[in-house]
C-alpha cells in the first residue's frame, strides 16, 4: 500500500504542531529586538535591551548565582549519585536493598513543593541562614537521584569482569575503579552532571523555598520581574538562555552522532579483519601475506 | 584403539605419578558455599607445574567457582588452597602470581592493544623501557604488531582473543587461568586456536588451567582432565583414560557417546592367553565378557559401558560367540564421515553403533529395518558400578 506521506492532512497537522511549539518562542526572540518599550507592539529593530540587560546588576548577579549553584550542586550531586548508583548495582542482595533503592528514587516522583517545603523546615529547624548554600544543598538533594538513575543504567550493562581483570593484573580495588571503571563510565557521568546542572538552572520552586534574602537565582529573578509587569529585558534574557540551551543540545547531538559513526567504522574494520582472518591458514600467521587478492 | 592401560598415560610427561613431585597448586578439602548452595563440595586436587589442566563439566558444576577461587575473586568457606606449598586463601587477587584470561576477554575498551598488554606491567611499577620491551615481545608472540595502536573494538573476535591472551601472559604468571577461552570463536578458528594454545603452553613452559564445557576441546589440549559434577570432582585423568577407562557412568556419558547395558557381575576367569576376563550377566542379553581388572563381588549390580565406535555391526552372525547381540536397525544418523546406527534390541532398548563411511553412501549394505548383529571385542567394554 502506498501511503502519501505528503498528503494535505499530514502537512497541515505538521505545520500546526510545530507552530504550537515554536511560535511563542519565535515571538519572544523577535520581540527581544523590539525598539518599543511596549512588549507587544513592534516599534522597529534594536539591540538596546541586550545592552541594558548587561548593565542591570540585579540580573547579572542572579545569573552568576545560578551558575555557581548549578556548578557546585551538579558536581556534588554527581559524586553522591554515582556512589549511590555503585551501591545499588554492585552491592548484590542485602537486607533492605529494595527499600534503599526506592528511597534514592523517591525524590523523582516527589512533588517539588513538598521537597522544597520539607527542606525549608529542616533549614529553619537547624537554624541555618538561608542563602547560596541552602539552595545548593537543596539542589544536590533532588538532582542526586537523577544522577543515580543515569549512572546506574550504565553500570547495569558494565561488564564486571573488566574490574576483575584489573584486580587480576595487580590493581587494588581503589585503583581499578579509577583506572578502569571511571574512564569507561565517564560519558554517562558527564551526561548526569549536565542533567543535574540543567535541573539546577531550571529550578524555581525548590530554590524559592530554600533561598534567603541575599540569594536570588535567575528563574526566581525572572519570575518576580514578570509579576511586576513584562519588561523587554526579560525577552532579551530569555533569548540568550534559548541560544545557550540550543548550542548545548546541538553540540551534544553532534558528539553522539560522531561517536556512533566512529563505532560503526570500528565495527566495519573489525569485520574486514574477520574476513581476512578466514582466508589465512593459521591464526598465528600474518594476515595480509596469506590473502589472495580481492579478499575472500 | 589400543587396549586401555591405566598405568601408562599417552605422553612421558606425568608428574602426578611421581610421588617425589610437589604439586604447584593444591586444593585441600575446599568447600565454597553461597548461602545454602554448595558450589564446591569438600574438594581436593593437585595441579603440577607445566600441566595443561582442564576443568570440565556442565554449567553449574562448580568449575568456574573453582577457577575464581584460584584467581582470588572468591574465598573458600572451608579448606585451603596452596600454591608451591604456601597458603594463598587469604591473599587478594592483585597479589597472586596468577593471571586469568576472561571468557568475555575483558579488554579495556578505553585503551589500545599495547596499553592493554602493558596494564599489568604498569601496576608493577616497571620502567617504561622494560614495559615497552615486554609489550613488543608479547605482540610478536601473538602476531599482532600491526595492531598495537588499535582499540579492542577495531579488532575481530580472534584478534581480541589473542590480545586477552597476551595481556594475561605479560606478567609471566606462575599459573594462567583460561575461562572458556575459545567459547566466542567459530568452530574452525576454535580448532586452530586449540593447537596454538598447546604449542604456546609448551613453548613457554607454563602451567595452564582451562575451564571448558566443550569435551572435544578438553580432550585436545589437556594433559589431564578433571570431570566435575555438582561441586565434586568425578575423575581426574589423562584424556585417554577418561575416555577409555571412565570410573562412573557420569564420566562415561559426559565424554563422548556411550551405551550402557544393565546387569550384574558374575565372576572372573583367566583366558588361555593369560588375560583376566570379567563375566557379566546382562538383564536381557545373556552373558557378556569384558577384559580388565575389577574388584567386585558376585551378583553386584553393574553396567557395561560400550563406546559406539567399538561395536561392529554386521548382517551375518560373527564367528565368535562372546559379546554378540541381535537387533534391528531403527534409525541411521549420517554425518558424512561416520554413520551411527540406532539398533533396537529384543527388550526394546537401543544401542548405538558407529561406522566410518569408508565407502560411498550408495554402497551401504545395512539399511533401515535390517536384522543385524552387534558384536565387540572383550577388550572394548568397561564394567561400571556407579
Amino acid at each position: 500500500m502506498n501511503i502519501n506521506r505528503f498528503s494535505w492532512f499530514n502537512i497541515t497537522s505538521l505545520t500546526l504542531g510545530f507552530a504550537f511549539l515554536y511560535i511563542p518562542i519565535l515571538l519572544l526572540i523577535v520581540f527581544s529586538f523590539n525598539k518599543s518599550k511596549l512588549v507587544t507592539v513592534w516599534g522597529g529593530f534594536s539591540t538596546k535591551w541586550y545592552s541594558s540587560l548587561f548593565q542591570n546588576e540585579a540580573f547579572m548577579d542572579a545569573a552568576l548565582m545560578t551558575l555557581k549553584v548549578g556548578v557546585v550542586s551538579a558536581t556534588f550531586a554527581t559524586i553522591l549519585g554515582t556512589l549511590a548508583a555503585l551501591v545499588i548495582t554492585r552491592a548484590g542482595f542485602f537486607r533492605g536493598r529494595t527499600l534503599f533503592a526506592g528511597m534514592i528514587y523517591a525524590p523523582l516522583v516527589m512533588p517539588e513543593v513538598i521537597t522544597g517545603l520539607s527542606l525549608l523546615l529542616l533549614f529553619v529547624a537547624i537554624g541555618w541562614d538561608r542563602g547560596f548554600w541552602t539552595i545548593t544543598v537543596a539542589h544536590i538533594t533532588f538532582s542526586m537521584c537523577y544522577v543515580a538513575v543515569v549512572v546506574s543504567s550504565r553500570l547495569v550493562t558494565f561488564d564486571e569482569s573488566l574490574e576483575e581483570a584489573a584486580l587480576d593484573l595487580g590493581c587494588t580495588k581503589f585503583s581499578a575503579f579509577f583506572q578502569v571503571t571511571l574512564p569507561i563510565i565517564a560519558p554517562s557521568i558527564a551526561a548526569a552532571w549536565l542533567l543535574a546542572f540543567t535541573l539546577s538552572l531550571d529550578d524555581l520552586v525548590i530554590a524559592s523555598f530554600a533561598s534567603g534574602p541575599g540569594a536570588t537565582t535567575l528563574p526566581m529573578k525572572i519570575y518576580s520581574q514578570v509579576r511586576l509587569g513584562l519588561k523587554p529585558e526579560i525577552n532579551a534574557l530569555s533569548t540568550i538562555l534559548i541560544v545557550i540551551v540550543s548550542i548545548g543540545v546541538i553540540t551534544a547531538s553532534i558528539v553522539t552522532k560522531r561517536a556512533t559513526m566512529k563505532k560503526r567504522f570500528y565495527e566495519q574494520q573489525a569485520n574486514a579483519q574477520t574476513a581476512l582472518h578466514r582466508c589465512s591458514n593459521s591464526i598465528f600467521k600474518r594476515y595480509y601475506n596469506n590473502c589472495p587478492k580481492g579478499g575472500t | 584403539m589400543n587396549a586401555p592401560k591405566p598405568a601408562e598415560p599417552a605422553s612421558d610427561f606425568a608428574p602426578w605419578l611421581d610421588p617425589a613431585q610437589a604439586p604447584l597448586i593444591r586444593f585441600e578439602n575446599v568447600t565454597k558455599k553461597y548461602g545454602d548452595f554448595t558450589a564446591i563440595d569438600n574438594l581436593t586436587l593437585d595441579i603440577y607445574e607445566r600441566e595443561f589442566y582442564s576443568l570440565l563439566g556442565p554449567s553449574g558444576c562448580g568449575k568456574t567457582t573453582l577457577m575464581r577461587l584460584l584467581a582470588g575473586f572468591e574465598v573458600p568457606t572451608k579448606g585451603r588452597i596452596l600454591i608451591s606449598g604456601e597458603d594463598i586463601s587469604a591473599i587478594p587477587p592483585n597479589k597472586r602470581p596468577i593471571n586469568m584470561m576472561f571468557q568475555s576477554y575483558a579488554l579495556f575498551p578505553h585503551m589500545s592493544v599495547a596499553q592493554n598488554i602493558a596494564f599489568g606491567l604498569k601496576q608493577e611499577g616497571k620502567s617504561k623501557r622494560e614495559i615497552n620491551a615486554r609489550v613488543d615481545e608479547m605482540l610478536s608472540l601473538v602476531q599482532l604488531e600491526p595492531f598495537a595502536n588499535r582499540k579492542p573494538q577495531q579488532l575481530s573476535g580472534g584478534q581480541r582473543q589473542r590480545v586477552a591472551l597476551a595481556r594475561s601472559l605479560a606478567k609471566k604468571p606462575k599459573l594462567l587461568l583460561l575461562d572458556e577461552p575459545l567459547g566466542a570463536l567459530d568452530k574452525k578458528l576454535r580448532e586452530q586456536t586449540q593447537f596454538e594454545l598447546v604449542n604456546l603452553q609448551e613453548k613457554l613452559g607454563m602451567t595452564f588451567v582451562i575451564v571448558t564445557h566443550d569435551q572435544e576441546e578438553a580432550m585436545t589440549v589437556s594433559s589431564r582432565i578433571a570431570v566435575m559434577d555438582l561441586g565434586k570432582v568425578k575423575q581426574v585423568a589423562t584424556p585417554d583414560i577418561i575416555y577409555e577407562q571412565p570410573n562412573s557412568r557420569y564420566v562415561a556419558d559426559f565424554i563422548g557417546d556411550v551405551n550402557f547395558i544393565e546387569g550384574a557381575y558374575i565372576k572372573q576367569s583367566i583366558s588361555e592367553s593369560d588375560t583376566k576376563l570379567q563375566h557379566f550377566q546382562s538383564s536381557s542379553h545373556g552373558e557378556l565378557v569384558a577384559q580388565g581388572e575389577i574388584e567386585l563381588s558376585a551378583d553386584e549390580k553393574a553396567w557395561l559401558a560400550l563406546r559406539p565406535e567399538k561395536i561392529e555391526i554386521s548382517k551375518e552372525k560373527p564367528g565368535f560367540t562372546n559379546n554378540c547381540i541381535k537387533g534391528k536397525v531403527w534409525d541411521i544418523a549420517y554425518v558424512g564421515n561416520t554413520s551411527t546406527y540406532h539398533v533396537q534390541l529384543s527388550d526394546g532398548t537401543f544401542i548405538k553403533a558407529q561406522r566410518v563411511n569408508r565407502n560411498r553412501l550408495r554402497k551401504r549394505r545395512i539399511t533401515w529395518e535390517d536384522d543385524v548383529w552387534l558384536s565387540w571385542h572383550s577388550d572394548a567394554p568397561v564394567i561400571l558400578t556407579k
